[in-house]
């Protein structure tokens, strides 16, 4: 086995036991919350309900989700995108007009499993749906890339930052477009259709399903991620990350390469959405805000950007802090301390200085791949001669 | 592009035809906001064209600039009435605002981008926008998450130029910004400091063996784009009347768009800019034929958008395709 044979060998065997975990602490989820805390006494069942709902479970299964595919462009590309909370809603926007009795002047029903009496509107199937969700996603992904990405890589934060904010304000004022209620305004689209999945019905609040199904959406975008980091569009994109002078000489397409991973990061997005409306059973525009983007961000960050395992781990901690830990633990601290700090009100705090502090003490997050440390840890060429301290340059 | 120039311009001109009196109304306020947007707009281009860092946390600065004058002139000066001696404290309070925008934005300079300066970009970048909700975070701690009215000192009296009204609080937004913005350019163009500014923006290598101390000349830019941020902060707290949290976010990007609607790096480029986009807003918001309020902030973001794609050095500014 060559050397570069044997590091494949020892990524696959780590990846395969990354997987085995992931895998088991999901199956131990699902039959704790079917089989045992029905039948454990209240206390036990209040400590779960308090700390590890199946519902917080089941969201952060779609914040892993969309923190992988925020980390195919920000962690695989090197492109900085802080307007990804569009992509979210655009995703679920679309599992509220094909899912749902809202759009009532169209009456279409395309194995879909509409609630009964509410026949109206398009009832697609929910695979249907999920793939239409990635492809509308990845149609805004074209639009908003394709121009911005020709333009110095900062110009590309700034252009989707507005984006996030866009896409949002259309749905919460889309209520009437030219007379026509596009997406019901602040109310949201409500109602989605139960899902049928090969013949099994996931009910509203049939939780243990729909987590198991949220999970196996992470999953098959874990598997995604892993594959495509190493296919040669993810070498392409690693390379580009690195160093854009270099890869060009080499060969990579820049424009094209850097567009396909926005336009497949959003379809991360997308899928994401669609996932979360159905988990909610609707979509509400009030929901995609600015803070969004940032915590995923966070997440990408935090686990380190570029090591799917990583951004998974990132994606836990930081979702369920933001979720349920700063709420739980806050309490614990009031009632222990008898003091009455609000802790959620720290939330800004928290992934303000997250962010900041990452970025000047361990910029490859906490969980990196050595490729990644030695990228973030790179000063520039130019720099190596450089006096950093000014006052050396009278006392030479 | 032209497709573009000519809806927008037969947007104006049908409503400047069929009432040209509010027509000019709408104009006088959308001058009036577009000076305080290029007041904001004037600290992005500064600093992106020392260090090539788009400043997320500068729209923020701006924010806590405008609690800062709340909290000094309204809350401790006890200044909420129109009156010479409120007037005079207000001139103080300016000074002191400038000044506290200015130590601010140099410590953020000092303690994060610094540090940053040599790291790849996406570090910087990642690390401002952490301080932009570190900054809301202390904002929203200072004046709660609601929005505060802030009671002026400038008098409520209009007055009447040709049938036209003009606030008086428009007069003295214009009398103060415009010497102020007058200053700032002065210092970047004329004064030894700004040509060490413009020579580190060029090349830090090259200046600094011609004996620039880099360092303090980007805390000397950090200050200055602070001050700015700061008089807009006050003025903006005294002729809008409100302040509050989230009010950064959404200013900072206006100010953005202005800054590279003018020609990101060029400081006649920020003023132009924010005048441009004021005017549009105000359109927007007020011509009886217009898309309306809600639809204010789209506005802005896809003049932004459109910018990127068909103009993206700006009116005044150069091409910035990336360079290989």
């Amino acid at each position: 086995m060559t050397k570069i044979e044997a590091a494949h060998h020892a990524v696959g065997v780590n990846n395969k036991k990354w997987a085995i975990g992931f895998s088991t602490v999901v199956g131990v989820i699902f039959l704790l919350n079917v089989f045992v805390l029905p039948n454990a006494n209240t206390q036990v069942q209040r400590f779960f309900n308090a700390w590890f709902s199946l519902n917080s479970l089941a969201e952060i299964m779609i914040w892993i989700l969309m923190a992988l595919g925020l980390n195919i462009i920000v962690g695989y590309a090197g492109l900085l995108d802080l307007g990804y909370v569009a992509f979210w809603a655009l995703g679920g926007y679309v599992a509220g007009w094909l899912m749902s009795p809202f759009l009532s002047q169209f009456q279409v029903n395309f194995f879909g499993n509409p609630r009964p009496g509410f026949d109206q509107g398009i009832h697609f199937n929910v695979f249907l749906v999920l793939i239409l969700g990635g492809v509308f996603t990845a149609i805004w992904g074209i639009i908003i890339g394709g121009p911005t990405l020709r333009l110095k890589s900062d110009y590309l934060a700034l252009v989707t930052l507005g984006f996030g904010e866009i896409i949002p304000q259309f749905m919460l004022n889309g209520s009437d477009i030219g007379g026509i209620n596009v997406t019901n305004g602040a109310q949201g689209i409500g109602g989605l259709d139960q899902p049928k999945i090969f013949g099994y019905t996931i009910g509203t609040f049939d939780l243990p399903a729909k987590f198991l199904m949220v999970s196996l959406m992470a999953g098959a975008m874990i598997f995604f991620s892993i594959r495509l980091r190493d296919g040669r569009l993810g070498r392409a994109w690693l390379a580009i990350r690195e160093d854009e002078l270099a890869a060009s000489m080499m060969g990579v397409p820049l424009w094209r390469t850097k567009f396909s991973s926005y336009a497949i990061g959003a379809v991360g997005g997308g899928i994401g959405g669609v996932g979360f409306a159905i988990l909610v059973g609707g979509v509400y525009a009030d929901r995609f805000n600015f803070v969004i983007s940032i915590i995923i961000l966070a997440m990408v960050v935090l686990g380190g950007m570029g090591n799917v395992w990583g951004v998974v781990v990132g994606a836990t901690v930081l979702a369920w802090v933001n979720a349920v830990g700063l709420v739980q633990v806050g309490e614990l601290i009031n009632s222990t301390f008898d003091t009455k700090f609000n802790f959620p009100s720290y939330q800004f705090l928290l992934f303000g200085l997250l962010l900041v502090l990452m970025m000047l003490f361990r910029r490859e997050g906490f969980l990196p791949e050595a490729r990644m440390r030695m990228v973030m840890n790179e000063e520039k060429l130019e720099d190596v001669e450089k006096v950093t301290d000014d006052k050396k340059i009278g006392s030479h | 592009m032209f497709l573009v120039i000519g809806v927008i311009t037969y947007w104006l001109g049908s409503n400047l035809i069929s009432d040209p009196r509010a027509f000019l109304q709408v104009s006088i306020n959308g001058i009036n906001n577009g000076l305080l947007y290029a007041l904001i707009a004037l600290g992005y281009t500064l600093v992106y064209g020392i260090i090539e860092l788009i400043n997320f946390a500068h729209g923020d600065l701006f924010m806590l600039c405008s609690v800062f004058s709340f909290a000094v002139l309204t809350e401790l000066f006890g200044a909420k009435a129109p009156g010479a001696k409120n007037f005079a404290l207000l001139l103080v309070v300016l000074l002191l605002t400038m000044i506290f925008g200015a130590i601010v934005n140099v410590t953020i300079e000092r303690v994060a981008y610094r540090r940053l300066r040599n790291a790849p970009k996406l570090a910087p970048l990642i690390t401002a926008v952490g301080m932009s909700f570190v900054l809301q975070w202390i904002g929203l701690k200072w004046v709660g998450s609601v929005p505060v009215n802030v009671n002026t000192v400038l008098p409520a009296t209009k007055y009447a130029f040709g049938g036209i009204e003009v606030a008086s609080k428009t007069l003295v937004i214009f009398a103060i910004t415009i010497p102020v913005l007058i200053l700032l350019v002065f210092i970047v163009t004329k004064t030894r400091r700004g040509r060490a500014m413009r020579a580190t923006a060029q090349d830090k290598d090259a200046s600094r063996l011609m004996g620039i101390n880099v360092n303090q000349t980007i805390s000397f830019t950090f200050a200055i784009a602070g001050a700015a941020a700061g008089a807009a902060g006050i003025m903006w707290a005294q002729t809008i009347g409100t302040v509050s949290y989230n009010l950064g976010f959404q200013l900072g990007l206006i100010a953005f768009t202005s800054a590279v609607l003018g020609g990101v790096g060029n400081l006649y480029g920020a003023v132009l800019g924010g005048l441009i986009v004021g005017l549009i807003q105000a359109y927007n918001d007020g011509l009886a034929v217009g898309p309306g309020q809600r639809w204010s902030q789209t506005m802005v973001f896809t003049i932004l958008i459109l910018l990127m794609v068909y103009r993206p050095g700006g009116l005044l500014g150069q091409s910035s395709q990336e360079k290989v």
